[in-house]
Formats: structure tokens, sequence, C-alpha cells
């Protein structure tokens, strides 16, 4: 069945079981290996993605269910809140095997999208899905409040 | 999308230890993104590239790229070997690129075991007088190449952040400009390194080499390889320990469009499919019956009531100093704990999977591989191939905690299989968080048993101690490992205490399941570490004695580094043996760390606020690796300690399945962490597995004294009904 | 091994059902429990205490974790049939109670129900257009079932509703009657979302009287 939907920012068209999890159109037809697997049932959050501005596990996410919607993988982030996370992250080193930055950067990113100065508990509170086994949540909380901090200028 | 298709000739040797060449690396647009950083090297080829030995690659323009023989999967490895060359180089740090060497075992064996692979925390200290070496000859061979083109004598030249230059006569030449020359310098065969006084880079926190790759999702794992014409396996697996498979019916599963093969392995049933979702959806259409006669049938209750029977016994002696047995009859007061520890699961990020691609008469791998060694010629056995045939491509890895070091290679045999029931072409293995938590390879189930005794002034006088447990070693190539029997990971940490107890008992009842089980970070130590450091704490308040000032009065000068962690931390924390404080020291992996935990108590469950942690691991190399392993080892520790345990219900299945019911450590549990490390000068020693075992027995400790209850069976919080 | 207390008993018990053998198991796709329907009540012929009793048979419905799990007096939904805290931790975040920035509701739960293929745990991800928490106002965790009959009546906690919007609720919502719609692996409430709009109804139509 083939299904149209934007990803960042281009048209794209796949022809695919229409139940096929977005996680694996993503990598495997379009090959975009930035959105990981981690565990298939939304407990992780390794395979984040925007969809149509806010955070969605592509792996619970039957491509269907994105027929005509935006969605943005770690490729194509662009905004100063993505930036500012990303530029943070690498500031203070955050990654260590690096497996599931690219869901904590998504979800970073929509955080201070919908919140431009999230308190330690906002930060809890919005990167509660995203598992880090490296357990880097230390530093990605200072990086979250360093990010806040640049984008006040 | 071909990756790394340059990569044999870009590693490939040409003599026995050095490897000069003409089809050598280069790192053209290694600039990449990150400007002037130090990243992750771009396999391209250009000719003119130095290669003064098996490590150090000096590109024309000017990028220096460090072959890594160690897996990088989250320890900092790529970046701590490349700042040891960068170091002895005076190179400059921004024009570092690092990379995974091949697979070869004559170039590069890890020092410590005699094979190429990682693990024991050994990374940094076998290869550190190695690397520093390989980037000491580099830059004398760099010098020699300058004093030729100068014309001055090489004593005059000096080299500083990638510039080698000599200053009378106003000459100098960039590392690139030199490549060339170089390479047609003979290397010398004892290159002097650095006095440690004189280190600019290490001891400094240098930028990591793959943070940007990790935080924009570049960073290229085994899971993002897709090769022309791939396909992508799953394995239907045992549903016990030890079952087999009896018999399958792949008819339903066939009929799925995208499914294209189904094939019989010794794993189980192999259902290949043109992408992930065919390959899922026609394993889960899979009928298949097991033989279940030489299955584990036991539940985890049977197996802790047969633990904990055979750890009342004495076990095979492990140590046996003064009499234990006698002091006990004779003490005061006595003390006895048993101490139920669970399987647990590795569970890194990144499932296992690898990809191999069988072309005529040759095969190639890419795989997290982090024991390079045994896995290439499992590889190699399988696919009925020579190992100069098979080239095994180490990926970075999404973690691994031990589990992807495997003494059975039993992944890569999977994977082999899997891939030459196929036939010709690519074929990605991977497994699901299913089969990774119900998979085996846990950490043992492990029961204590503790004995103590203390004298009417209240002094420790006897320590008897069984811990019943699997070995890790036994029936694998590890075993050679083992002497007179006995299997050192399963009581490493319990074996000498660091405190002055006359009469110390410790003995292992070597218990046996056909549950698979393996190393998990700090292996013995997670577990024994938690025996020794809470029943000491509990012996000290026995006998009215502060937990700080305790230790240290039963510390002897062999323990002064634990000693010196221990009051680094109480002045961190400002310990005065506060309620809700607890506090665990531990050596592991020959370093030494303390850490102070303290809790809350959250509607009856702990909640750990804060840590300090104080570690001497010698040389500092990079202080923020450092605290990053520190930070991870704890929050790794404190995760499973808190939450997790693999169970096996009635009949023998595991009951967990995913991360729903195997519980990990989230953000807002993850405790603030302060680390603190031991200037030193001794050479360095590992860091990323003994930031775990203080953990649990500091969280434990804290319990104590804030409820008064004991945490006498792990996980802390009792696991949800499943 | 300790294992946690089924949740749901002591819920169950707490709000004076008795439910002792709480099933735990998640694989049944009928509801545990049957629904009477409103002619089973004509029998009692005091009117107030017919309306008690139709409560009592709505408290089916409304005591079952499929409906309970998102009315919480906290922050935090639950899930499955042991009503335990749902992982991941997501949260309220705001009356709306859709979730936090950066982690929403919908950030796992799509418009349908999704089956989740070849995996041994979870067989589905719930969803529904919209999923949200119901306000804390109409929390019921916790509550006896007189406590949830009079918070339901109340204007100033059942969102300024009437009776007959309350009937409008229970007997036409979408997101109630997901709870008879809940997925591969989840038991779903007991009988059918109309027979428990006739249920409130008759309740109404008796005086809706609480028990006490």
């Amino acid at each position: 069945m083939a299904i149209t939907f934007t990803v960042n920012g281009e048209e794209r068209r796949v022809d695919v079981d229409p139940d096929t999890p977005l996680l694996w159109v993503l990598r495997d037809e379009l090959r975009l290996t930035g959105t990981k697997f981690g565990c298939g049932i939304a407990q992780c959050g390794a395979c984040t993605v925007h969809l149509d501005g806010t955070t969605r596990r592509s792996c619970v996410t039957p491509v269907s269910m994105v027929e005509g919607a935006e969605v943005t993988t770690i490729e194509g982030l662009q905004s100063p809140e993505a930036r500012a996370v990303q530029d943070a992250w690498v500031g203070i080193d955050v990654p260590q095997c690096g497996y599931c930055h690219s869901g904590q950067v998504m979800s970073a990113t929509a955080l201070l999208e919908g919140n431009p100065s999230p308190s330690d508990q906002d930060i809890d509170e919005a990167m509660a899905g995203n598992i880090c086994r490296c357990a880097t949540y230390h530093r990605i909380r200072q990086a979250i409040h360093t990010a806040a901090k640049t984008l006040e200028g | 999308m071909t990756i790394h298709s340059n990569r044999r000739a870009f590693l490939k040797g040409t003599g026995a230890g050095l490897v000069i060449g003409v089809m050598l690396p280069a790192m053209a647009k290694a600039q990449q993104k990150s400007g002037a950083m130090a990243a992750l090297a771009t396999d391209e080829i250009v000719e003119g590239t130095f290669a003064p030995n098996a490590f150090v690659r000096v590109a024309p323009d000017d990028t220096v790229t460090v072959l890594i023989k160690h897996v990088e999967f989250g320890q900092g490895t790529y970046t701590g070997l490349s700042t040891l060359v960068a170091e002895e180089m005076d190179a400059d740090w921004g024009q570092m690129r690092a990379t995974s060497a091949p697979a070869d075992v004559t170039l590069y064996a890890n020092t410590a075991f005699g094979i190429q692979g990682t693990g024991g925390s050994t990374a940094m200290p076998n290869s550190y007088m190695q690397m520093r070496k390989a980037g000491a000859a580099a830059r004398a061979m760099l010098v020699s190449a300058a004093a030729d083109r100068f014309d001055v004598p090489a004593q005059e030249i000096t080299v500083s952040n990638g510039v080698v230059s000599h200053e009378a006569s106003g000459q100098s030449a960039r590392f690139g400009e030199l490549a060339e020359a170089a390479s047609q310098i003979e290397p010398p065969v004892d290159p002097q390194v650095k006095d440690a006084k004189d280190f600019a880079l290490v001891g400094t926190d240098v930028p990591k080499v793959d943070s940007r790759a990790k935080s924009d999702g570049t960073a290229q794992f085994t899971l993002d390889v897709y090769r022309d014409d791939m396909l992508t396996a799953m394995v239907v697996h045992p549903p016990k320990f030890g079952a087999t498979l009896a018999s399958h019916d792949a008819t339903d599963a066939l009929k799925i469009p995208g499914v294209v093969k189904v094939e019989a392995v010794s794993q189980g049933v192999a259902v290949y499919g043109e992408n992930t979702f065919a390959a899922l959806k026609g394993r889960a259409a899979i009928k298949a019956e097991w033989d279940e006669s030489g299955a584990e049938t036991r539940s985890t209750e049977q197996m802790m009531a047969d633990w904990a029977e055979a750890a009342e016994g004495d076990g095979k002696e492990v140590t046996n100093k003064g009499d234990a047995k006698a002091a006990l009859a004779e003490a005061a007061t006595t003390h006895e704990v048993t101490l139920e520890f669970p399987f647990l699961a590795h569970t890194p990020m990144e499932p296992l999977d690898a990809v191999v691609e069988i072309r005529d008469d040759e095969a190639e791998i890419w795989m997290g591989c982090q024991m390079q060694t045994m896995d290439h010629g499992a590889f190699a056995k399988v696919l009925g191939m020579p190992q100069d045939k098979v080239t095994l491509n180490t990926m970075l890895a999404g973690g691994s905690f031990g589990r992807r070091a495997t003494g059975d290679s039993h992944f890569a045999v999977e994977a082999a299989e899997v891939a030459k029931a196929r036939g010709k072409g690519a074929t990605k293995l991977l497994w699901t968080r299913e089969d990774d938590i119900r998979g085996g390879y846990y950490r043992p189930l492990t029961v204590h048993k503790m004995k103590g005794g203390l004298d009417a002034d209240g002094a420790i006088t006897a320590w008897d101690h069984t811990i019943a447990t699997q070995s890790i070693m036994a029936g694998t190539p590890f075993e050679m490992m083992m002497k007179d029997g006995l299997d050192p990971t399963a009581y490493e940490g319990a074996q000498e205490l660091p405190y002055a107890v006359p009469n110390h008992r410790l003995g292992w009842a070597q218990m046996e399941s056909p549950v698979s089980v393996l190393w998990w970070r700090s292996v013995g130590h997670t577990h024994t570490a938690y025996a020794v450091e809470t029943f000491i704490d509990e012996l000290l308040a026995k006998g009215g004695k502060d937990a700080v000032e305790g230790r240290l009065a039963l510390m002897g000068e062999e323990q002064a580094r634990e000693a010196a962690v221990l009051k680094r931390v109480a002045d961190m924390a400002g310990w005065s043996g506060q309620k809700g404080f607890g506090l665990a020291v531990a050596k592991s992996f020959n370093s030494y760390v303390a850490e102070i935990a303290e809790v809350e108590d959250r509607d009856g469950e702990p909640h750990i606020v804060n840590v300090w942690c104080a570690v001497d691991c010698g040389v500092a190399v990079n202080p923020n690796v450092i605290r990053a392993q520190m930070e991870g080892g704890i929050g790794y520790g404190a995760g499973a300690a808190l939450y997790d345990a693999i169970t096996l219900g009635e009949g023998g299945s595991v009951q967990q399945a995913n991360w729903d019911s195997y519980r990990m450590l989230r953000i807002g549990e993850m405790p603030n962490i302060e680390v603190s490390i031991i200037e030193s000068e001794a050479d360095p020693t590992g860091v990323g597995e003994p930031g775990t075992p203080p953990i649990a027995p500091a969280v434990a400790n804290a319990w104590r004294t804030l409820t008064g209850e004991r945490m006498a069976t792990l996980p802390m919080v009792p696991i949800a009904q499943v | 091994m300790r294992y946690q207390i089924a949740a749901a008993t002591v819920a169950l018990a707490a709000i004076g059902l008795v439910a002792v053998n709480a099933p735990t198991a998640q694989t049944s796709s009928t509801s545990s429990q049957s629904l009477r329907v409103v002619q089973e009540f004509d029998s009692i012929a005091d009117e107030t205490q017919r309306s008690v009793a139709l409560f009592g048979e709505m408290a089916k419905v409304i005591t079952h974790p499929r409906c309970m799990n998102c009315h919480p007096r906290d922050d935090t939904p639950r899930q499955g049939m042991a009503m335990v805290k749902h992982v991941p931790p997501v949260v309220r975040y705001d009356e709306s109670g859709f979730g936090a920035p950066g982690m929403r509701c919908t950030t796992c739960h799509g418009a349908t129900n999704v089956a989740l293929v070849g995996v041994g745990g979870i067989q589905s991800i719930p969803g529904h257009e919209p999923w949200h928490l119901a306000p804390k106002s109409m929390g019921w965790i916790g509550l006896t079932v007189p406590e949830i009959c009079a918070q339901l009546k109340d204007p100033g906690r059942n969102g300024d509703r009437t009776l007959a919007d309350i009937h409008e609720h229970m007997a036409e919502d979408g997101l109630v009657g997901w709870g008879w719609e809940p997925g591969e692996g989840r038991e779903p409430a007991p009988g059918t979302q109309a027979g428990f709009g006739e249920l409130t109804q008759a309740w109404i139509d008796t005086g809706a009287h609480c028990p006490e």
C-alpha cells in the first residue's frame, strides 16, 4: 500500500504493509538510521521522532497513521532549540555508548520548544520515557539547562 | 548504501607489527561539520599517508587517525587511547580522529588477555604504554623527516600542536606535510615516551571524539549497516534454557509478504525477511515444538532454595585464615545473614545484532564485537572459511556491560549459521528486546551465607562466608583461567577483606543449571561488594562503631588507597553518620572506589538523592571520562539493585519480556552525583566497572540507618507480579 | 523474591468491592465480570433501594481498571489489571491531562489501538482520539463507591455536569467506550457501553441515589 508523508521537509512515498511501524519505514525504506530500535513497545524512547510537532515513538506508530503528516527525525532537526540541545550535549560530552541519544535529543528539543525554561522536575517529566543504559541522565539534565540558558541569549 | 567499503584496504597491515604501506587511510573529509574538533574517522584512502605502526595514521590533510583495538561502547576508549597518541606526538587535539582497528590478534591483542578483546576494565591499563609508544614512534619519525627536510639536527627540533619546528632557522612543517617523507624513515625500536610531568593532554578533559556524531544521529552502529539485497533475520528461540528444537511448521510464516525463507538452525528457527517488519511478522507465525528433556524447569524460588541450602555448607575452600568456626564459637556476639541476588540481564540499549555478507570465497562481518579473536574464529569456523578470508569490522556498540563478551561466541555462531543457511548475500541478524531479556547470559543468581563474631569489646573476630553461585568460566574457553577448580569470578572481592579480621573463611558452592550466565558490569563484585560492605557495616554497628572510623581502624598500610578514597568521600559528603547516609568502599579491577549514598524513603521505597564518589584509578588520563564512568557505573548498579530481577516461573520460563517488566532506572530516579579523583602517578587502572560495586551496598547501608530494615533480598523494590 | 501485593486487590477492597481474586493475567478478551441489565433490578420495589443497587452495578464498570486507571487522584496514570503506576512514568502535567511537553500521552498513544507484532509481553498499545487523564477532581482511585457516587453528582467536582451530561458521558463518550474495546491482551470493562448507559439512565430515573 502506498503511503505519502513528509519527512524532514521532503515529501516521501513508500509502498509497504500499512501496519509497518514508522521506525522500520524510516530505517529500512528511507535509510534514515539515526532513529534507533530499542524495545519495540514504547518503553525506551530510542525511536523518538517528531510527528506534527510533538514527540512520537515511531516503533508503535503504524506508517498508515502518518499519511499526510509531517515527520521530523534526528537527521532533520533544525530548530534553534535542537541546535542548542545538540551543542549542549557535545559541550559536556553527554553521550557514552550514544545509542539512545537520538531519542534523547528529540525529546529534549520538544521539551524546550514547549517550555523554554524547564525546572529539574520539568526535565525529569519530559525525559521520563527515554531510557539510557549508560545512565547519562545526570548530564542530560545539566545539558538541557545549559541549552535553555543558551536560548535565553 | 555501502559502509566502510574501503575499510579492509584502509586497515590491512603489510608487515608484522609495523604497517608501512602505500594503500593507507586518510580522512579527507574528516573536518566534517565539527570543524577542528577531534572526531570519528571516515574511511577514505588518500595516497601519501604515513603509517608508522599498527595504531597511527597521519594523512596529508594533517589528520591523525588512531586505530583503536578495543570496542567503543561508551567507556570512552576512542578518546582515551587517542589522547595517549596525541600526547606523545604533541599533536593538536583537533586533528585527532579515531576508528576501530580490524580483528587481527597479531597486531591488536589485549596485552592483559593475549587475545583481541575488551573486558575487565583493561582497555586503558593494557594500552597505556603501547599507545604512548605508538605515538612516540610516530613523533620520532616525523622529527627525523623534518630534520632531513630542514637540514638541521633532529635534537634541535621541537613539536607542538601538530607543527614540527626548528626555531633557529625559522623552518616549520605540519604533520601532513611530512607524512610522505616520514613513511621512508625507519621506525625506532624503543621510542622514548614523555615524563608524566610533561603531559599536556593527559590529565585534561579533552572533548570526546564521538560526542558530536552521537548527538546528531550520524554515529554508525551495527543496526545501521545496510547492504545491497540484505535480508533481515530473526530467530525463534527455545522457551526454556536447555530446550532444543524438535520440529517446526513454517507454512503460515512463508505466506506473509516479504518473508523469503525459513531455516532451522541450531539455536532455533531462522526467519528471513526483505525488511525487519516482515521478519518480525514471519517469526510470530512460526509454529515450533521443543524438546525440553534437558531444560531447566526449576522456578527462581526453587533455585533460590537450592542455592540457599548449598550456602549452608562450606563449599570449596577459597580462603582459610585463622579458624573462623572456632572464633565464631567463642564470640561474645554473633551475627548471621543470608543474602539473595537474582539473575540480572545486561540489556544494552542496542540489542545484539550483526551483519554477515558472504561473497564467493570470502565473508565480511559488521558487529559491535567485544571479543574479536574468539568471535572471528567462530565466524570462520561456522562459515567454513580460513580466518584471513573473513573480515570482521568492529562497529560502535550500543552498550554491552559484559553482554557482548561471551566465551562461547554464541551470537557470532548464530549470526554465522543464519547467514550460511541463507547463502551468498548479506544477512542482518537482529535480536529483539524480548530475545535479549529472555536469552540468558545473566549475572548469576547467587546466595551468600555470612556469619560474623564479635568479642566483648565489639572487635570483629570471625568472618565465615559461603557463596553459592554458578561458574561463569567453566565450560567456556575462559576455563583456562580457573585454578584448582576455582572460578575467581564467583567470589572476587570477598576473597581478601580490606579489613583486619583474624579469622576469615570463604567457600564457594558451585551451582549448576542450564541457565547461561555471564559477567555483568563488575562481575563477581556485583554481589561480593554488597555482601562484604553491608556485613561489615552491620558488624561495626553491632560493635558500636562508626562506619567510616570503624573501617579505617581495620585498614592497614596495604589498604592505604582504600583508606584514601574512604576519607575523601567522607569529607565530600560531610559524613557524620547521619541517618539516611550509607557508604561502601570496594577495590575492583585494580581501582579503588568509595561511595556515600543519601537515601530517602519515598512511599516505602528507597530514593537515592545524592551520591558522592571518590576514585583512585592511577593517572587520570581524562578526568571527564572517568567522572562519566563513575556516574554511569553508579546509575547502572543502582537501577539493578533497586528494581531488577530476571525470574523463572513454574516450569522454568523467564517471566520478564521487555522493559515494561524489567524495570530500568529512569532520569527521575537518577541521583545527583559528585565525583572526586585521587591525584596519582601510578599507572592507570580500570574505570568502566569499578563505579558499580559500591553503590548497592551504600544504598542498603543508608536504608538500614534510615529504617532499621536490612535489604537481604535484591532487588530492593519488589518486582511487579508477572 | 518479594512480589508486589496486587494493587488491584487493595484498590478494590478499598472501595468496598471485595475482589480478592483480582485477575492478573491480561490475556482474556472478555471481562471477568458480567454486567446485569436494568430489568434485573425491577424486583426491588423501593425506588431508592433500586437506585442504590443500580449504582452498585454501575460501579462494576466504574471501578474496573480499564476505567479507574485513567481516573487517578494524583498525577500518574495506572495500568494493567493490577493498576500499577504507568511505565514509562508519564504525568498529568496540567489540568488538561495530556502529559508534559516532550512526553505527551500521544507520544505513545495514537488514535486507535495498535497491535504489536512478534513480541512476547505487551500485545498492544491502547489508543483513542483524544487520549488523556480525567481531571483530578474526577479522580476515583482510592475512593469508596459511595464517595465516587457523591463525586459524580457534585457539579463542583464533575466538570459542572448535569445528570443528563453524566449519562451522555457514560453512554456516548468515545474514550469511555474504549473501556470495552481495549485492544489485544487487555480485559474489557464488564458488559457493554450501551448496557452501562442504560444502567446510568435507570439510576438517574430512580433518583440517582448513592450507596452509603
